[in-house]
């Protein structure tokens, strides 16, 4: 079971191997089209290697949910438990 | 009159050089592309050619690692060509509602077709990446380019196999001629060095089997060739409308000068033994930039090695050109880098621009028993070309009976 700053870690590393942003730009508050400019085809593949990386299924139908980064540790971080 | 199509930009990636002054200098060199592959899957599948020219700088020494993950390696190779091209041309300014792209490519997304398949059967169609399908289409190079450059003129992809590159020239000069566009950014690009595409030119015997000796593998001409070499890259080209060319000021490489694209319509993969499909292509890229056989003093052959393939162009050259064939420095530029498939045309196309330009002959290697049925000169060493106003012609044949030819004069 990851820790919330694991989750964190783990999610702005796959950010920034799709996106090339520095990881320490990845914060929690920070929305994943406002302020990372990720689109949705950049998404779907962040969401995958997620899903991968943490053992957690994310569906399409939550995906629009998950507006920041802080959405999407808490998504995977409750799936987790 | 029609308008007058000039050409302002040269790029290239290639088995000889990784942009356009590398390849030139190894072109008038000699040397190969040609060399074994060290890959795990030649054994694994037990693959009957053990040896390729891939592209001398990997596309990832030129791009970064994020715009490369959304590109196929054929698109990587076609922007870096086409991204060299245009800062060749110096142009700074542009009305990008008057800039096109014609960039083909023979297979496209191969790569990342069968990497998907892979991934589906492997992991299952969750893990199928979402930007497949934008990669493998085979107008993916031609929307990077656009996309790259800013080309609002539309944006089209030319697929006539190995005549594509070629073809995009053609298609090129039309829509400047036409009055569709002010600049074309032309090219062609290739990536198939993949188990598979290599598994299926080998049974049909199209590849060269040399396995003890890659360098030598590609020999145009040759009395013993046995096929061509497998090659990858790009090449691309900025054709731009003469006025607009001289208004800026720009340094002008040459004239597009005639252009054609013909069919054969004899058989799907075998070359017309007469060569007629490709005698028709010559006379009417000569008609179209009204040129005479004399013009001629250059032609940068198809000539792929193959023993099928290599005698119907000289059959070609001979009915088009007439006696005067035997005055016409010819180069099977293939014999070093191999051949790029669907960016041949374009890579050639460069070299003939630059022979023009340069008044010098690329070289063709691996000539040791000229086949006595194709009585050509073929440039074997240096050779300057004559003073004075000349022509090159560069051929393209492809599978499907395509047969595509662009002339070049000097400016």
């Amino acid at each position: 079971m990851a820790s919330n700053e694991e989750i964190l870690a783990g999610l702005a590393e796959i950010v920034n191997e799709e996106t090339g942003l520095a990881t320490e730009a990845v914060e929690l508050d920070k929305s994943f089209t406002e302020d990372l400019d990720i689109d949705s085809i950049s998404m779907m593949t962040i969401v995958v290697n997620a899903e991968e990386k943490f053992g957690v299924r994310i569906p399409d139908e939550e995906v629009k949910n998950l507006k920041t980064v802080g959405d999407a540790v808490n998504f995977i971080s409750n799936a987790q438990a | 009159m029609a308008r007058k199509v000039v050409i302002t930009g040269l790029g290239a990636t290639t088995p000889i050089g990784g942009d356009v002054p590398t390849m030139w200098k190894n072109a008038l060199k000699g040397v190969s592309g040609a060399h074994t592959l060290e890959d795990e899957w030649v054994a694994k599948y037990d693959l009957p050619v053990h040896f390729a020219a891939r592209c001398s700088t990997p596309a990832l020494e030129v791009l970064s690692r994020v715009e490369a993950k959304r590109m196929d390696p054929s698109t990587q190779f076609g922007v870096i060509a086409a991204r060299e091209a245009w800062a060749d041309s110096g142009i700074t300014e542009i009305d990008h509602d008057r800039l096109a792209v014609a960039f083909a490519t023979g297979i496209g997304g191969v790569w990342t077709l069968l990497d998907a398949w892979d991934t589906l059967r492997e992991k299952g169609p969750r893990r199928v990446l979402p930007m497949t399908v934008p990669m493998l289409m085979p107008n993916g190079v031609a929307a990077a380019v656009s996309l790259d450059l800013g080309a609002r003129a539309g944006a089209h992809t030319p697929v006539s196999a190995c005549a594509s590159g070629t073809e995009a020239l053609h298609l090129g000069l039309d829509l400047i001629r036409s009055g569709k566009a002010d600049v074309v950014v032309c090219g062609g690009a290739e990536a198939a060095i993949h188990p598979m595409p290599l598994a299926a030119f080998s049974s049909m015997q199209a590849l060269s089997r040399r396995n003890d000796d890659p360098e030598h593998a590609s020999r145009p001409y040759d009395r013993d060739r046995d096929g061509f070499v497998m090659g990858e890259g790009a090449g691309a080209l900025v054709l731009e409308a003469e006025e607009h060319a001289i208004a800026r000021g720009a340094r002008i490489y040459a004239e597009l000068a005639g252009t054609s694209v013909t069919a054969d319509a004899y058989h799907i993969t075998a070359p017309d033994p007469e060569g007629l499909g490709a005698t028709r292509a010559l006379k009417a890229a000569m008609f179209d930039g009204r040129i005479q056989a004399e013009d001629v003093v250059h032609v940068n052959a198809h000539a792929t090695s193959t023993p099928v393939g290599d005698k119907p162009e000289y059959t070609a050259l001979r009915a088009a050109l007439g006696a005067h064939v035997d005055n016409v420095a010819v180069s099977a530029t293939k014999s070093q880098m191999g051949h790029l498939l669907g960016a041949s045309g374009a890579v050639e196309a460069v070299l003939t621009v630059l022979a023009v330009y340069e008044r010098q002959a690329p070289l063709t290697i691996n000539l040791e028993n000229q086949d006595p049925e194709i009585p050509l000169d073929v440039v074997t060493s240096a050779r300057t070309l004559p003073a004075g106003d000349i022509v090159a012609l560069s051929n393209s044949f492809g599978f499907g009976g395509h047969n595509a030819v662009i002339a070049i004069r000097n400016v």
